[in-house]
């Protein structure tokens, strides 16, 4: 079995940021869309070829799918310790590799209609493949060192997508923040990946996650602070990955991240970076699973759940649409989180890792149609908010009947692909714990309220004061709708649980009838609310928010998340240390320097006259010496 | 070996006339002095080599070739030396040692 063309799929996409960067000045805008299309068609069938191949022909041993590694030795720091890079094939990466592949392919297409004109369309393209790369190779990575390689290549490739619009203030903040964010929260990823390490003697997922494995088994045999190591590290890598994914605390860069382009948001912030998160935490599952009987574990479920309420409500606030849909997407984050951390191990116990890699499937798919539906409606009428839109059905009718199937995906409202995926996390979350059930439900009627919110608001509603008449988007943009909208219709068909488990042996998921019963009615209860409040203007939605007071204020500022972040860091960390350290930095450290330089200066000051130019005088002092040193040299042999 | 002179007598000479060309050497303020200054302290130091080959190791004669040898590299440095005294004459038209000072702090 000769797996050697799946390295292709990320060197394509890197090889078309080459070319698009270096000949950034001599290539046509119109080429450079079609480079980038072409180089991802490429990536996306030999992605689909790889998936076909695994999962139908050769991945399955026994009934188990088999974890295929191909690698080199990269870097060598002991017999045990070395870094390798090189492509790791299992039921998850080719999934992601799926994921990756068909949301991408859609964004570079929409991009060509939605970027036509911008002065950067070169550069746009270029950056977009570079991050595709970075995805990939996230996905397929071997060990811990590569994958963080990539964590932080895709970092910084969303730092460039977000800050595109340079020229905009606002723009190159939230660029900052999301770099700086994400950044504070992978050192807590690399002392994680040093923990391992050092304990374990190895950074292979392989090796790592055999539940035989001496990684797993001895993983009592050392202890800091009443909890064993490897729970530190992986409480550790989870923050990393908290980070990446927008998980509570750490959430505050990925409202602002929306000021990217808007395909932008749609790849990198809806359906592929941010999942890295869960991705990381599913790739480490049998650790997390296993060490401590899963005390990391409960952490990713807490954190999971209490973010996916978190943002829920704050969603319902927002005014800027792209806004309510990034607070969206952090709440189905904390969905996938919460499913992990409820996941068991073996068969059916596995419910919950297969309902999130399931959930993190559909939810791209639907993610990315609902954001590119936005891009569409912001492409038509220049704006980004509520208050500008309303009653667009009868301009956009593209727009409005694929935003309408994402919506009822993202709702849970059969048969849809977002309906299959919520009804395992459910399941998953009552098997196990139930007052995380009674969380995911709760969210599950809040999600389909805010998302039919915006829904009525864009497309039904009063018309809004349009300046020119909106007019329905270039095919080229609606192709992806249409293909994206298909997806999510017939995403959750397929039998997750056959292909994608936590012990890879593969199982059958069954239905629960009252739970889904239960999970749907939440959904249109959110749906009917909406529907009343937003479908034709009237009063009941503001006269409830006022109602609620200081709580609905609150949630519309973000529980002022933001403003606490700024007056620990500007008040606290900037006046209080920062100020002191900069002070003794200036005054003893610099001090000493600078003491240090002006002695010198000024002993050479008094004493560069002896330097005359004269050639006698230095003749006198040669001479003078010479005697000296004879004398002395005379005194020391006659005694 | 000369008789009735001593090699102490002519070390004496020797040094006498080393050391008048170093006072020479630290006083004049001529170029040309300068240099003359230069040649005695070599030419004592020719005459040392001659002698103490002559007085001490009358059998071998590495002393005496070496004294040829420092004739002929003072001929060369001496050459070189007028040579540029005459170039410096022409840039500043002056030949005395505090015109060249400016190689200063």
């Amino acid at each position: 079995m000769n797996l050697n063309y799946i390295i292709l799929i990320p060197v394509i996409p890197l090889v078309v940021f080459l070319i698009l960067g270096l000949f950034y000045n001599k290539i046509k805008p119109a080429v450079s869309g079609y480079v980038g299309v072409l180089g991802l068609l490429i990536s996306t069938s030999l992605a689909f070829y790889t998936a076909y191949n695994y999962f139908f022909v050769i991945g399955k041993t026994a009934g188990i799918y088999q974890t295929i590694v191909e690698k080199t030795v990269w870097m060598n720091f002991s017999d045990s310790l070395r870094i390798d890079m090189g492509i790791l094939v299992d039921p998850i990466s080719v999934m992601m590799l799926i994921v990756v592949s068909v949301i991408s392919l859609m964004v570079h297409i929409y991009s060509r209609g939605y970027m036509k004109g911008d002065p950067g369309y070169t550069k746009y393209f270029a950056f977009l493949s570079l991050f595709t790369f970075s995805m990939y190779g996230l996905v397929l990575a071997t060990n811990l060192f590569q994958i963080y390689i990539f964590w932080e290549l895709v970092g910084v490739s969303s730092y460039l997508l977000i800050g595109y619009y340079y020229t905009k203030e606002s723009a190159v903040a939230a660029a900052k923040k999301a770099f700086i964010v994400t950044r504070f929260a992978d050192l807590g990823f690399l002392i994680g990946i040093l923990i391992i390490g050092y304990y374990t003697g190895t950074f292979d997922f392989e090796t790592l996650n055999n539940p035989e494995g001496a990684s797993i088994l001895n993983w009592a045999s050392t202890s800091f602070m009443g909890l064993s190591a490897l729970t530190w590290a992986l409480i550790l890598i989870f923050i990393g990955g908290a980070g990446k994914s927008a998980m509570f605390p750490l959430h505050i860069w990925l409202p602002d991240a929306m000021e990217g382009p808007t395909p932008v948001s749609a790849l990198i912030h809806a359906a592929t970076m941010v999942v890295a998160g869960v991705y990381l935490v599913a790739r480490l599952f049998p650790m997390y699973y296993f060490i401590e009987d899963g005390f990391a574990l409960n952490i990713v479920a807490f954190v999971g759940a209490f973010t996916a309420l978190f943002a829920a409500v704050i969603a319902i606030t927002q005014t800027d649409i792209k806004r309510v849909l990034a607070f969206s997407t952090m709440s189905q984050l904390g969905y996938m989180m919460l499913a992990l951390g409820v996941s068991g191990y073996e068969g059916h116990e596995g419910l919950g890792y297969m309902a999130s890699m399931f959930h993190l499937f559909t939810h791209a798919m639907f993610k990315a149609l609902l954001f590119l539906c936005a891009g569409s409606v912001i492409h038509a009428i220049h704006s980004n908010f509520l208050k500008d839109m309303g009653g667009l059905r009868k301009y956009m009718p593209i727009t409005n009947i694929t935003f309408l199937i994402a919506a009822l995906a993202i709702a849970g409202v059969p048969p849809l692909a977002g309906f299959w995926s919520k009804d395992e996390i459910l399941v998953a979350a009552f098997e196990h714990n139930k007052f995380l059930y009674i969380i995911g439900l709760f969210v599950a009627g809040l999600t389909a309220f805010y998302i039919f919110r915006i829904y009525f608001g864009i497309f039904w509603g009063k018309e809004g004061a349009y300046k020119n008449k909106p007019h329905e988007s270039p095919w080229s943009m609606t192709t992806p709708l249409l293909i994206l909208a298909f997806l999510s219709i017939v995403g959750g068909f397929i039998p997750f649980g056959e292909f994608i488990s936590a012990d890879q042996a593969g199982f059958e998921a069954h239905m629960n009838y009252p739970l889904a019963a239960i999970a749907v009615f939440a959904g249109l209860i959110g749906i009917g609310l909406s529907w009343l409040f937003y479908k034709k203007e009237n009063e009941l939605a503001d006269k409830f928010a006022n109602r609620l007071g200081v709580l609905f204020i609150w949630a519309s500022n973000k529980f002022y998340f933001d403003e606490l972040y700024l007056f620990v860091t500007k008040k606290i960390l900037f006046n209080g240390v920062a100020k002191s350290a900069a002070r003794f930095d200036k005054k003893y450290v610099d001090g000493t320097m600078v003491g240090i330089g002006n002695q010198t200066v000024n002993t050479s000051e008094k004493i560069k006259g002896l330097q005359s130019g004269k050639v006698q005088d230095y003749a006198f002092a040669f001479i003078s010496g010479a005697v000296v040193i004879a004398i002395v040299f005379i005194y020391i042999w006659t005694n | 070996m000369i008789s009735g002179i001593s090699i102490y007598e002519i070390l004496t000479v020797t040094s006498i006339l080393f050391f008048i060309g170093v006072y020479g050497f630290i006083t004049r303020t001529n170029l040309i002095s300068i240099l003359i200054s230069v040649e005695l302290m070599l030419n004592a130091s020719v005459v040392n080599f001659v002698i103490i080959n002559k007085y001490l190791f009358p059998e071998v004669l590495q002393g005496v070739y070496f004294s040829i040898f420092i004739i002929a590299v003072a001929a060369a440095e001496t050459a070189l030396a007028v040579s540029i005294i005459i170039n410096l004459y022409r840039q500043i038209s002056s030949v005395e040692v505090k015109d060249v000072e400016t190689m200063k702090y």
